[in-house]
């Protein structure tokens, strides 16, 4: 097939697996920072299950694509890690790896926040954006890192994805993203809001062009991302047990003074009420994905 | 007046007290005219002190007064031959928006927009203008309609946000403001956006991507709510006043961000003070908007839509 010579034609040579990881991860193996005190893994040898509370080596974990052995629990990854789990020997050809946060409201300690973000992450903005393949198909991906600010959209996070549309539709290539994150950037005032609105408009030029865009929603993925982006895939995936919700657990207690149901805002509350098509375990994701854009001929408009 | 606000106190005792000499004057047949003259300049001189430079945190006070003029005021004001359509086809009808069509200067628009009360059980039942997935989903509704017939799209922006509740949740508040975004972006009509009060997140922006956006002189508009922003900056909700000017949520920033492309002047005191003045501002923007943007091609119109919010953002590249 035509299609599968233009596959095997396609090389990433700038970056090898290992270079994306030091690249991009720049942390030192052992240490993971996610969104939660509770689920961040110690340093140590152990480490104690969020979801079912039983010890498990931390090597094991990591080894296990830090998915729980015990209870699949899901723990957060580094868009490095994401990278490196999805595309074909983990080789990305970043997009906008220059493009840099700035500080448009003057607002009190951004500049300074950005930096240590920037230090405690390795990263420089909450999304990895770029292309290489899934089973042999390219794909623009974009990967959210809530390691990085909460994974917060403000307007670098808005204008990246963007961007990433913009190439998957001039392209022809689908649209692959995985969400992570706290929200609308507040820093940034309106400028973030607006980030829900650019996106979308994008994804309204790109979806009229007839371009898949497939949205993997991952813990945790809240707030005005849910709003825009997250929710507006082709098709919507999910990890099992991710949050995701638009309006805060405590403002909505606040609000109703209620009890909210155990499930309230996973993954699996979502499937049950309809704004998911599946929840996807994470060693069966690259395949799930791969098999979707083979049903879609690989691109656009399925030739 | 129960509604009077901290700061106009000064004023508006002032005010009365110069109705009282007058009252008095008539009754006892004395003349005070000298004196009402004097106290009325005063009293003028007092306001201009008062509402010029007003803070961030006293327009968010005027943006949710709860005299000032709501969607459905303006619908009256505005329009002609207005029908009220209800329902999102799905679920409900979610009383915190409302939408139908009406004629606007002899132009058949849809109109649409958060609608908050009046009283407390008004605001009750509209849940004080914070909708529902249903909500977004009617006002989408009426958007496709309006596209089908050609008719231009009017919306007002008026709420704290989205409902946060557990239905809100579970019939999927996130994809139906994202659903709005998306079609709004795409919508090959004309769509016209005036922010009369509380611009309040995504629950304001899912009425709010248009060709042209307005605020209303002391609206706000915001990614947070100022207590919102106090909470998670100083753990402190009561410090929205200060948070109002940290956000920078007034319509004179988001203008000079150019973010929106406009703001409509409000009477001395706020929208409210006069009903009709206000009214007549907002109906003047809509109708110079509307005859320009009913002669743009819809190819056009939707490519330009798509390059004004393509620029929004500021960032630096290495
Ligand atoms: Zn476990």
């Amino acid at each position: 097939m035509l299609k599968d010579i233009f596959h095997k034609k396609k090389r990433y040579a700038e970056l090898t697996s290992k270079d994306v990881a030091e690249r991009l991860g720049r942390r030192p193996k052992q240490e993971m920072i996610t969104t939660e005190k509770a689920v961040q893994v110690p340093e140590g040898l152990m480490t104690k299950c969020k979801g079912c509370g039983e010890s498990t080596f931390t090597k094991e974990l990591e080894k296990n694509s830090k998915i729980c052995p015990k209870c699949s629990y899901h723990y957060p990854i580094t868009a490095a890690e994401r990278i490196a789990l999805t595309l074909d020997e983990g080789l990305f050809f970043e997009y906008d790896a220059g493009m840099t946060t700035v500080d448009p409201l003057g607002f009190p300690d951004y500049t300074s926040k950005i930096d240590r973000e920037q230090k405690k992450s390795g990263l420089q903005e909450a999304v990895l954006t770029g292309e290489g393949t899934i089973g042999g198909y390219p794909v623009v991906l974009g990967v959210m890192d809530s390691s990085y600010f909460m994974g917060s959209m403000g307007s670098v996070v808005g204008e990246k994805i963007t961007r990433a549309i913009e190439h998957a539709m001039a392209k022809k290539y689908p649209f692959v993203l995985f969400t992570a994150s706290g929200g609308a950037r507040m820093q940034e005032g309106i400028f973030s809001l607006m980030q829900m609105a650019k996106t979308s408009a994008a994804l309204s030029k790109f979806s009229e062009a007839g371009g898949l865009y497939i949205a993997v929603n991952t813990y945790p993925t809240t707030g005005g991302v849910t709003a825009s982006f997250a929710m507006l895939g082709d098709i919507n995936i999910a990890e099992p047990g991710a949050l995701i919700g638009f309006a805060g657990r405590r403002i909505i207690e606040q609000t109703i003074r209620q009890k909210l149901p155990d499930d309230f805002q996973t993954a699996e509350f979502l499937l049950k009420n309809g704004m998911l098509d599946l929840i996807v375990h994470r060693k069966e994701m690259k395949d799930t994905l791969a098999n979707l854009l083979e049903l879609h001929g690989g691109g656009v408009g399925g030739e | 007046m129960a509604n009077e606000l901290m700061f106009e106190k000064p004023l508006l005792e002032l005010q009365k007290k110069i109705q009282e000499l007058r009252t008095f004057s008539q009754q006892s047949g004395l003349d005070f005219s000298e004196e009402i003259d004097k106290l009325e300049k005063k009293a003028e001189l007092l306001a201009s002190n008062i509402y010029e430079d007003l803070t961030p945190w006293q327009r968010t006070q005027l943006a949710r007064h709860s005299e000032r003029p709501t969607t459905l005021d303006y619908i009256a004001g505005i329009c002609t031959h207005f029908v009220e359509l209800h329902g999102d086809r799905n679920f409900g009808d979610d009383l915190a928006i409302v939408g139908g069509i009406g004629k606007i200067d002899g132009i058949p628009v849809t109109v649409i927009g958060h609608q908050k009360g009046h009283d407390t059980k008004e605001n009750i039942a509209r849940r004080f203008g914070m909708p529902q997935p249903e909500g977004y989903r009617k006002a989408l509704r009426l958007m496709k309609q309006a596209e089908k017939f050609k008719r231009p799209v009017i919306c007002f922006i008026d709420t704290p946000g989205a409902y946060p509740g557990i239905a809100s949740e579970e019939r999927g508040i996130g994809e139906a403001i994202a659903r709005n975004l998306i079609e709004m972006a795409g919508l090959r009509t004309p769509i016209i956006c005036v922010v009369t009060g509380e611009g309040g997140s995504g629950g304001a922006l899912a009425l709010g991507v248009g060709d042209r956006v307005y605020m209303l002189e002391n609206s706000i508009y915001g990614v947070i709510s100022p207590e919102g922003a106090a909470a998670l900056l100083w753990k402190d909700s009561s410090l929205g006043q200060r948070a109002a000017e940290t956000m920078k949520i007034t319509a004179g920033h988001i203008h000079s961000f150019g973010v929106v492309d406009g703001v409509i002047p409000e009477p001395q005191g706020g929208a409210h003070k006069d009903t009709a003045e206000t009214i007549a501002a907002v109906k003047e923007t809509i109708v110079a908007a509307l005859r320009e943007l009913i002669e743009i091609p819809s190819d056009l119109l939707v490519e330009q839509r798509y390059n004004k919010y393509k620029q929004m953002g500021h960032y630096a590249e290495l």
